[in-house]
């Protein structure tokens, strides 16, 4: 390896590197405003300067490639008054409103002017004043404060893929806005609040909510989606004031997506905090004795065959044990979690993951999206696939039409004919798939749900099998989950070989008299004579139709694990308390089974916990990936039916009840559809 | 009186004026396109050769020897096209030479585009004129389609065997894309900011391709070179500042004027013989910009002695740039002057990099305070810290540009500011200086 | 006012007309195919042109779909280049150079001109000769200070008196002709003729 020479200390660097970043190999602390790590290099801010032997001026560490030889210095006289210099010019014209600033205690400019500031201002002029830009209901501007690092504009063109911001005018005068201030269309787009250095971008909703140093800070991980990215919860007393990302560059390296950040403010709304009990017809307030007496009672006058569960989709894997445990108890087999009938052959781990892995996406040489919306099902994994595409210039095809997905890809057909034709070497795709090294097929719901799923699914894995492209180095089957809780349940053997298929049609046939909905509010069903136990934590479409409402914790609100798309076991950590007299699930499931006065025991979180853990197969570690398995090779059979394959849209901003609560996602939803109304995207 | 002025002969650009045509059939007769095609036949080497023997440096203010910077360009083409681009932008207050050189010869730019764009593998130049100058564009497109119909240019260009097409990209009112990778950026479509260097521009450069940016009077001289010999052309001037040079003579002199003469010219004998003397006399001098408005200034007495090239330039703390001499007599106001080519870079500033965007204003509003007699002798000190604070902390040079002719109004002229200066703040508070570029200097000239 | 500001009254449509069409097939032609956002300042232009001298939003958008570009690229371009007009200018659109070299020889009385004949200020269409004036950076014909800029053509050597005989053939509508007004052939020395007692203008 090559070496350099920082501050008289030789170090090894890897070719590729930076000064900057073999500084930082050195622990050599470097300022820096424009540089981050995720974005590419502007080198503008000029905060970055250091000694190299040489040359007489200073050089910006972040842009300057290092080599072999280099002698850098990085505690010098020169080196300081470069550095003095620079902060003084980036604090002339910066309004210094700390104390009304919401980016105080957190801000990139007031810790480094600790540092390098001068103690005085030397500037009498008069300072620039910037008018503030409109950028949509999440980004707050202040765009005096503003130091023009481009971070934003990077950000937008490179992640998110958007390229909505920009620098507009010259000079002094320079200004970042939106195209005619209109709000970013983009799913990423509150990551530029975290990415500002400075005040200028901050957080619409959280303003003057709370300073940093009042918040405890709580490292968990998301549930709005499949994808488990890390967030930190920070609150104050009980309350969620915000959701920030946690680096994880397996998962969601620094982001996440608006949704995951803003729904928070849906926890505090349509809360239910109290058990409801329907009398005459309306929901009324209720105690715990009386709602569990009730519903132990009807339980009690109805078969075992008629009672059914269905899990929502941010339920923990512990408390799905538990409702699991206790529909042993009722006797009843009928417990689904799957929102729609799509296929799903349960037998192994790897037909249910995504088994390339999401870090996995930078290696492949060639993606295919089956019947998937990722932008909208997997907004951080489609920026992941992006950064490939940027980067690498990765080919992507799509059969079926998820319209725009921030980066170009063809669309190869739309209908199970062509999977027909490709797994027969009869498509022109078929070759490019198989030339490939690395490729990822990617099968979403969409296509899974279709009466086809089945054929899909098995004769895709068989192609892929047959062709060696599972196998112990890359598996390139992979199946996008779009439910939290989904990967979890599979995995706690929730769904039952016997009872399948049946769930759904006995419910659409209204076969069934008692309905117990653990948090589950997507279930597309009419009611008619059946009884509705609703437990939940919001008044969503659940409790709409519930004759008893028991209300429980949010994810905020109470441990336990889930496992994303890729299978990674993760751990959602209690950053505050149930509302009210709300309760963790499992909570309330012993309250039913004392009730019941059965020999039945109760179980603890604990030993819930100790039970997943063991059921999970190939468990590794807590945050790691599965275990790889033995690939078993027993071919299932399917009919071909020929059918188009229509990609769901999803209502990004109202997929579940927390973000429907929010008074965040659905300003946000509203501009989202006006846009698309008025054709005024771009 | 003619002792050390250049030789009719050895004038390289005859038709400076347009005494004798601009157009070919004129420009044949004073040689233009005479043996290109044999020229040519005498490979890459010796061109590249010839001209670094010629020690011909770069015309466009950095003084860089091109023979060197053609031989930067990948000897073989990769999978990437090669291209020339001439820095037709002219934008140095001070510099008005590549102007004549597009409207009365632009048949030796267009001859020398071809043999710089074979010398570097090139088929395709883009010359980069500055919006303002429309209609020196029009004429530059009527002269290289007279080359086209002559069969100079396009498929097997002048029999040379080597295809070869010259496109005109004008930019739109930016100081800055003379910068040679802002031109870049302004060609690609985009704003014309600089770029991080490295990577340069002859292996990383236009569309992300191997690029020779030259300005237009360098690349002008290449034929006549070849065509009388680097022996030639260096025996002219001094050595390592050898051949001639256009100097363009504005200000407060009796006959303003361009002019082609040697390297290393007396700037006295340049602005006496050629630009009628100073307004009121030598003695009535005050001090020159030698090189551009980004060139330090020089006081009479450096004046009295200096010549005009660029290594005694740089001895005396400036340089040759662009070759725009500004005479400033006594007449003016020398502060004022400096405060308004502080304007100009205030103005003209990308806005990329801190030090630059933030210090330019300041610059000119501390200056600017100084005219208006509102300074104190603090801020003086604090002047010239500013400019310090942004010389070399830049990507590209614009931040020296800015910098440097205040340093040279301080280095020269101190006593002239700080006689304008008082020990306490005149007014308390703020002074009332709106920030906005439209507050103008001449407003309250009178005021 | 300024005209690097979007104007408040906008067109709500542009289109190319066919002749200038024509003209964007010719000037798609200079740039490699990949390349087509190359052609936004011409394009620009093009639209400026078509448009009196200023450019709409509408037509910003127009030639941001043309070229496939994001509009705040086009955005971006349009306000950081200083001759793109973002609002209206005179028929006559008359820019003075007061750089240094201008300076020292007399801009700021041709700036008093302006000021007394076409507008007091900068940047206003002034209703009877449909000019306006606006001051600018170096225009690179330092060695004919001081001098002007009317539409495409540069008018050289001024002084007060050749200043005001071009301001007031503008307001009249009668034809001005660009170059020197001191009669001397474009940037050559002259043989001394008069000097008038120190600055030319
Ligand atoms: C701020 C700035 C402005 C410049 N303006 C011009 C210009 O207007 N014309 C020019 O030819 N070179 C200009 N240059 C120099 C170019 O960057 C480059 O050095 C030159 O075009 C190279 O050509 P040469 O080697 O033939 O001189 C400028 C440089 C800087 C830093
Ligand atoms: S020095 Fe000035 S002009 Fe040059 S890149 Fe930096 S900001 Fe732009
Ligand atoms: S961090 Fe290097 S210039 Fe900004």
């Amino acid at each position: 390896m090559p070496k350099i020479l920082i501050n008289g200390k030789e170090i090894e660097f890897e070719k590729g590197m930076t000064v900057l970043q073999a500084c930082e190999l050195a622990d050599v602390e470097i300022p820096r405003f424009c540089y981050h790590e995720k974005l590419s290099i502007a080198g503008n801010c000029r905060m970055c300067l250091v000694e190299m032997e040489k040359s007489p001026k200073p050089i910006a560490s972040c842009a300057m490639p290092a080599a072999e030889g280099m002698n850098i210095k990085t505690n010098t006289a020169f080196v300081e008054k470069a550095r003095k210099g620079v902060m003084e010019f980036l604090l002339a014209n910066h309004p210094l409103d700390c104390p009304v600033c919401d980016q105080g205690g957190e801000c990139d400019l007031q810790d480094q002017s600790l540092y390098y500031g001068v103690d005085k201002s030397r500037f009498v002029e008069n300072k620039r004043d910037v008018k503030e830009k409109y950028m949509g209901p999440l980004i707050k501007t202040q765009m005096t404060r503003c130091i023009h690092c481009t971070r934003c504009v990077r950000f937008a063109t490179e992640v998110a893929g958007v390229p909505e911001i920009g620098a507009i005018g010259r000079g002094e005068n320079m200004e970042i806005t939106t195209y005619l201030e209109k709000s970013m269309e983009s799913e990423l787009s509150a990551n530029v609040i975290d990415l500002c250095p400075v005040g200028a971008l901050t957080s619409k909703p959280y303003a003057f909510e709370a300073r940093p140093w009042e918040l405890k800070k709580t490292e968990s991980i998301d549930v709005m989606d499949a994808v488990g990215s890390n967030i930190r919860v920070d609150t104050y007393n009980w309350e969620v004031k915000r959701i920030l990302p946690r680096l994880n560059n397996e998962i969601n390296e620094e982001w996440i997506s608006d949704k995951t950040r803003y729904s928070c403010d849906g926890l505090l709304k349509q809360r239910l905090d109290v058990p409801y009990v329907k009398k005459e017809n309306k929901l009324q307030k209720s105690s715990w004795d009386e709602a569990i007496a009730i519903l132990v009672e009807k339980i009690q006058s109805i078969q075992p065959d008629e009672i059914a569960g269905h899990i929502g989709d941010m339920i923990n894997m512990e408390n799905a044990l538990g409702f699991k445990k206790l529909f042993n108890i009722f006797k009843s087999k009928n417990l689904e979690f799957r929102e729609k009938n799509y296929y799903i052959n349960s037998e192994q781990k790897i037909n249910y993951i995504f088994n390339s892995t999401i870090s996995g996406i930078e290696d492949s040489d060639l993606i295919l999206l089956i019947g998937s919306n990722p932008r909208h099902e997997a907004t951080i994994l489609n920026a992941r696939i992006r950064k490939t595409f940027v980067q690498k210039k990765v080919p992507i095809f799509s059969i079926g039409d998820p319209g725009d997905l921030t980066y170009d890809y063809e669309i190869i057909g739309n209908k199970t004919d062509d999977i027909k034709k490709i797994v027969n070497n009869e498509h022109e795709f078929s070759k490019k798939l198989l030339a490939a090294k690395k490729p990822i097929i990617i099968i979403g719901e969409s296509a899974l749900e279709l009466k086809s799923g089945k054929y899909i699914f098995e004769t895709l894995k068989n192609f892929l099998l047959n062709n060696n492209l599972i196998n112990e180095n890359w598996n390139s089957l992979n199946i996008l989950m779009q439910n939290a809780s989904t990967v979890g349940l599979l995995d706690l053997k929730i769904l039952k070989a016997e009872t399948h298929n049946q769930f759904f049609s006995n419910l659409k046939n209204n076969k069934f008299k008692f309905l117990y909905l653990l948090g589950s509010d997507n279930l597309d069903f009419k009611k008619e004579n059946e009884f509705v136990v609703y437990q939940g934590s919001h008044g969503d479409r659940g409790a709409e139709i519930a004759d008893i409402i028991l209300p429980s914790a949010t994810y905020t609100e109470q441990n336990g694990l889930y496992e994303n798309l890729e299978g990674r076991l993760q751990e959602c950590k209690k950053a505050s308390y149930p509302i009210g007299e709300s309760l963790e699930d499992w909570k309330i499931f012993n309250k039913i089974i004392k009730k019941l006065s059965v020999q039945e025991k109760t179980s603890n979180f604990d030993q819930l916990r100790q039970e997943v853990l063991n059921i999970i197969p190939n468990f590794s570690n807590l945050n790691d990936l599965p275990k790889k398995e033995v690939i078993k090779k027993n071919e299932i059979k399917a009919d071909f039916i020929s059918e188009e394959i229509l990609v769901r849209e999803l209502d990004y901003y109202y997929t579940n009840s927390i973000s429907r609560s929010s008074k965040t996602m659905s300003e946000c939803r509203q501009i989202r559809q006006k846009t698309i109304k008025d054709g005024t995207n771009n | 009186m003619e002792v050390n002025m250049l030789k009719k002969e050895d004038k390289i650009f005859k038709n400076l004026y347009n005494e004798l045509g601009w157009e070919i059939e004129s420009s044949l007769k004073r040689d233009d396109w005479k043996n290109t095609k044999d020229l040519i036949s005498k490979g890459r080497e010796w061109i590249i050769n010839e001209i670094k023997t010629s020690e011909l440096r770069g015309r466009g203010g950095a003084g860089f020897s091109t023979g060197l910077k053609w031989s930067f360009a990948p000897k073989e083409v990769g999978s990437r096209p090669h291209y020339l681009v001439i820095n037709a932008d002219e934008s140095e207050p001070g510099t008005c030479k590549d102007r004549d050189i597009l409207r009365f010869e632009p048949q030796k730019l267009i001859e020398g585009c071809l043999i710089a764009g074979y010398a570097v593998n090139a088929h395709t130049c883009y010359i980069y004129i500055r919006g303002e100058y429309f209609n020196e564009g029009k004429r530059l497109q009527e002269a290289i389609n007279q080359a086209y119909e002559k069969k100079y240019l396009g498929k097997n260009a002048c029999g040379s065997g080597w295809d070869f097409d010259i496109h005109i990209h004008y930019g739109a009112g930016a100081y800055i894309c003379g910068e040679e990778t802002a031109l870049l950026e302004s060609i690609e479509g985009n704003k014309g900011q600089p770029r991080l260097k490295p990577p340069f521009p002859a292996l990383v450069g236009l569309y992300g391709c191997p690029t020779i940016v030259n300005n237009v009077e360098t690349i002008a001289v290449v034929p006549t070179i070849l065509r009388r010999g680097s022996k030639w052309f260096s025996s002219i001037g001094k050595p390592k500042n050898t051949g001639t040079k256009i100097f363009c003579i504005s200000g407060n002199v009796n006959s303003p004027c361009n002019v082609e003469e040697e390297m290393g010219i007396p700037l006295k004998d340049l602005i006496e013989k050629h630009a009628g003397g100073v307004i009121g006399g030598w003695d009535n001098l005050q001090a020159v910009i030698p090189g551009g408005s980004s060139m330090p200034l020089l006081p009479k007495k450096i004046c009295d002695s200096i010549t005009m090239d660029f290594d005694s330039l740089i001895e005396n703390k400036s340089g040759l740039g662009t070759a725009g001499i500004v005479i400033i007599n006594k007449d003016q106001d020398i502060v004022e002057c400096m405060a308004r080519i502080a304007r100009f870079y205030k103005h003209e500033s990308c806005g990329q990099c801190t030090p630059c965007r933030e210090g330019s204003g300041w610059m000119w509003r501390i200056l600017d305070r100084v005219v208006k007699r509102k300074a104190t002798y603090n801020d003086v000190e604090l002047l010239a810290d500013v400019t310090k604070q942004i010389e070399g902390h830049t990507i590209c040079a614009f931040g020296e540009g800015s910098a440097w002719p205040v340093q040279g109004l301080l280095r020269h002229f101190r006593k002239e500011v700080e006689s304008r200066c008082r020990d306490k703040p005149l007014v308390k508070k703020k002074l009332n200086n709106p920030y906005l570029v439209d507050q103008h200097l001449l407003e309250n000239k009178n005021a | 006012m300024s005209i690097k500001k979007v104007h408040g009254e906008q067109p709500k449509e542009f289109k190319f007309s066919n002749e200038n069409l024509k003209k964007v097939e010719e000037i798609l032609k200079r740039y490699p195919d990949k390349n087509k956002k190359s052609a936004v300042m011409p394009l620009l232009y093009l639209a400026q042109r078509q448009n009196e001298n200023w450019i709409p939003l509408a037509a910003m958008k127009y030639i941001a779909n043309y070229l496939t570009m994001p509009y705040i690229s086009v955005y971006e371009v349009a306000t950081f280049y200083s001759m793109y007009n973002l609002a209206p200018v005179g028929k006559n659109f008359i820019q003075v150079c007061t750089t240094t070299p201008c300076l020292i020889r007399g801009a700021d009385k041709i700036i008093k001109l302006c000021k007394e004949k076409i507008s007091p200020n900068e940047n206003e269409v002034s209703e009877k000769c449909n000019s306006s004036w606006i001051e600018v950076e170096c225009l690179g014909a330092c060695v004919s200070a001081p001098m002007i800029q009317i539409n495409d053509d540069y008018f050289e050597d001024l002084d007060e008196k050749s200043t005001t005989e071009i301001l007031d053939s503008l307001i009249n509508d009668k034809p001005i002709k660009p170059g020197s007004y001191r009669g001397r052939k474009n940037t050559a020395p002259e043989k001394l003729v008069s000097i008038n007692g120190g600055k030319h203008a």
